[in-house]
């Protein structure tokens, strides 16, 4: 089996399901000859023609619009937005056009397109290339939102996003791009939205984090193997959320800590805090702890490691919790 | 080198059917037909009894919010004519009712949309159209990327957008524009140019001298026409509706029109609106000018018009009947079209509002059993 990282796993979906199904189109910027700027769609252009494949203008409104017109239209759009800082421009067709279609037409129209957007910090990125901003659009009924992890998943959840019939906002973590190399099988193969994914199983403390912070999680919790038995979740959707997966495991360890780079208030954290109180109020034997990025602006990159949680603010975290 | 012209282009105004009711006979062969026109006046007459009819509902509190069309009427329903029902594709805002309905709605959803009912706008599949659209602007992107799936499965058809001289101080507009003309996609933008966006003039909106003007930037055909004239707006629509099928890209045409009404019910023009202007718009009224031609003609009396008043009064009262008589939506559809698939946290909340109402049902609050108390670890977090 041929080992892949984010980038070829992404890529290798995408040229599966063009090959498989002919509404499938990518749009964005710099997407065709150049393969986009992480080079996420490199040799596809050539492979399915401009056609299929299609350098946009800089126009990230016009993007997401014309892919809502191409959805209505019964074709299976899959427009990138070059970074999480741009979704700006086209937060009124994300939010209140893509996202409402379905409920305000009561499923006479539908917008099935899966938005591709690189995420997040850690890559010496310039200013607005290094946001997080995933609640946001968590919280915008009618939208999922996926974020994987490692290159496995993000293959099974990104054909599963395109195959959806719902408008997905598929967040790439830009650190795990080339940093994260795993065996990815050939064939096409789907993941289920909507599950989270139990990483290693543990009886002291459960751990819920996604994206690019499920590694920093592993590598923290591999400095302190004897100090307790650490359940941890990778979230993969985050909307909607696997409450299940979460409670039940939280319920069993009375102890929970949720790792997110994004803003601590009002962040996904806060919700998952809040479901864990409503589900195992009478097993929690702490507070629920957050590690997450600051509510400040996110800072110029000589300072993004200070921001960003890292290994030993999340193992802190971990002792706090467990000596509570 | 010297300095040379590079780029050099004129705006063309074209007037078919003038206000007095007299036509230019050689500008309007080959447009439309005697039995059209009287057609679409009958139209014209049932969508102001309609229009009027709405406005009532909305005062006597048997309906929300309402923007008038009228006014507009030759405008949308001259562009309309020049659409294949079921084929060619209407992307609408929200003053268009007299061409969504030529095209095929059935007149109590737009009732319904303005009754705060979502069911307003399910339009059926085959009608080839899509709802009402209240934000200004984003439309114009969907109607794009409709073309653009048009262009890329190979369909004969074309789409027609309609947005309003305030839309083109968007970006969406702009972005539209943009990606039209460079993918080539077989759309047509409509501006209708009713002078006014709720109390800003269109003179304020622009310091341009046409809305035609602004499709220049982006390289392509554009034309002015007089939105009160039936002949016109069939003739420029059905022009530039034969060059998107044909392969020849986007075109612009600005419908110079008034909006007789305020913007909407919730609204009262007369805050901001120079009450000779109105006076001297209602004096080119699109409907007065067709009946004038008509009646030049011979082709309508005054026995024809009390019928057809008559008749739309029939048509519009059966289509309210058939709006308020709706059996009310269930609590169920706010959350039944929300995804294809209704999330389990979702189906919870639904079951909560048959219930109890406050947004959380006690019974699912603790449903895994509490776990054994960790004596192990730190202190319980009741302890002192």
């Amino acid at each position: 089996m041929a080992k892949l990282d984010l980038v070829a796993a992404i890529n290798q979906a995408l040229a599966q399901e063009m090959e498989a199904d002919e509404r499938v189109m990518l749009l964005g910027e710099d997407i065709g000859v150049n393969g986009g700027v992480f080079r996420v769609t490199d040799g596809l252009q050539k492979r399915f023609g401009p056609d299929r494949v299609v350098d946009s203008p800089l126009s990230e409104s016009g993007i997401i619009g014309t892919s809502i017109g191409l959805a209505m239209a019964g074709m299976r759009p899959v427009p990138e937005l070059q970074f999480e800082g741009f979704m700006g421009p086209a937060y009124d067709q994300i939010v209140n056009q893509a996202a409402r279609c379905r409920s305000r037409t009561r499923g006479a129209f539908t917008c099935p397109l899966t938005i591709r957007v690189p995420v997040g910090g850690g890559i010496h990125a310039p200013e607005l290339h290094s946001d997080s901003p995933e609640v946001v659009y968590v919280h915008t009924p009618g939208l999922k939102v996926v974020m994987p992890s490692r290159p496995y998943d993000a293959k099974g959840l990104l054909i599963s996003a395109i195959r959806d019939p719902d408008p997905v906002i598929f967040f790439e973590p830009k650190r795990v791009y080339r940093a994260i190399k795993e065996e990815v099988p050939e064939e096409s193969y789907t993941l289920p939205l909507g599950k989270a994914q139990v990483i290693s199983e543990g009886s002291d403390l459960t751990m819920i984090s996604w994206g690019a912070m499920v590694s920093v999680c592993l590598a923290a919790l591999d400095q302190m193997p004897e100090e307790a038995s650490v359940e941890l979740i990778d979230l993969q959707t985050l909307s909607p959320l696997d409450v299940e997966t979460i409670t039940r495991s939280v319920c069993k360890t009375g102890r929970a800590v949720v790792v997110h780079e994004a803003p601590k208030t009002a962040g996904l954290g806060a919700e998952i805090s809040s479901l864990i109180q409503e589900h195992c109020f009478l097993s929690l034997e702490a507070p629920v702890q957050r590690i997450t990025g600051f509510d400040t602006s996110m800072p110029y990159y000589k300072l993004e490691k200070q921001y960003l949680p890292d290994e030993d603010r999340i193992m802190a975290g971990v002792r706090d919790c467990l000596a509570y | 080198m010297p300095k040379e012209v590079v780029y050099s282009a004129q705006i063309e105004r074209l007037q078919i059917l003038g206000p007095d009711g007299s036509v230019d006979e050689s500008l309007a062969q080959g447009t439309l037909s005697d039995g059209d026109v009287k057609y679409l006046y009958e139209q014209m007459i049932l969508c102001r009894e309609f229009d009027e009819a709405a406005f009532k509902l909305q005062r006597s509190g048997r309906m929300g919010t309402f923007p008038q069309n009228k006014g507009q009427e030759a405008a949308t329903l001259g562009a309309a004519k020049a659409l294949r029902k079921g084929i060619d594709y209407i992307v609408p805002y929200y003053r268009e009712n007299p061409a969504m309905f030529l095209h095929g709605l059935p007149m109590h959803y737009a009732l319904l949309h303005w009754m705060g009912d979502e069911r307003g706008n399910a339009i059926p599949a085959n009608l080839s159209m899509s709802p009402i659209c209240v934000a200004i602007g984003v439309q114009t992107l969907h109607a794009v990327g409709i073309a653009w799936a048009f262009k890329r499965r190979k369909e004969d058809r074309a789409v027609i957008c309609f947005f309003g001289d305030g839309a083109t101080s968007t970006g969406d507009f702009h972005e539209a524009m943009n990606f039209a003309s460079i993918l080539k996609v077989p759309v047509v933008f409509c501006c209708l140019n009713n002078q006014w966006a709720i109390s800003t003039p269109c003179g304020h909106q622009c310091a341009s001298e046409t809305f035609a003007q602004k499709a220049l930037a982006y390289g392509m055909p554009t034309i002015q026409a007089d939105g009160n004239d039936l002949f016109a707006m069939y003739k420029v629509t059905n022009d530039a509706m034969e060059r998107a099928r044909a392969g020849g890209g986007p075109s612009f045409i600005e419908a110079v029109t008034y909006r007789l009404g305020d913007h909407t019910t919730a609204d009262d023009a007369r805050r901001y609106r120079p009450a000779a202007q109105l006076e001297s718009a209602l004096k080119v009224d699109p409907i007065i000018r067709t009946r004038k031609y008509l009646e030049a003609k011979n082709l309508w009396d005054a026995t024809q018009q009390a019928a057809a008043e008559k008749k739309a009064k029939g048509i519009v009262h059966d289509v309210i009947g058939v709006a308020e008589k709706m059996p009310p939506q269930s609590s169920d559809d706010i959350f039944d079209y929300m995804y294809a698939d209704l999330p389990p946290e979702l189906q919870k909340q639904k079951q909560t509002l048959r219930t109890d109402s406050i947004g959380m049902d006690p019974t699912q609050v603790g449903l895994q059993p509490p776990r054994e108390r960790d004596t192990t670890r730190g202190k319980p977090m009741n302890a002192e």
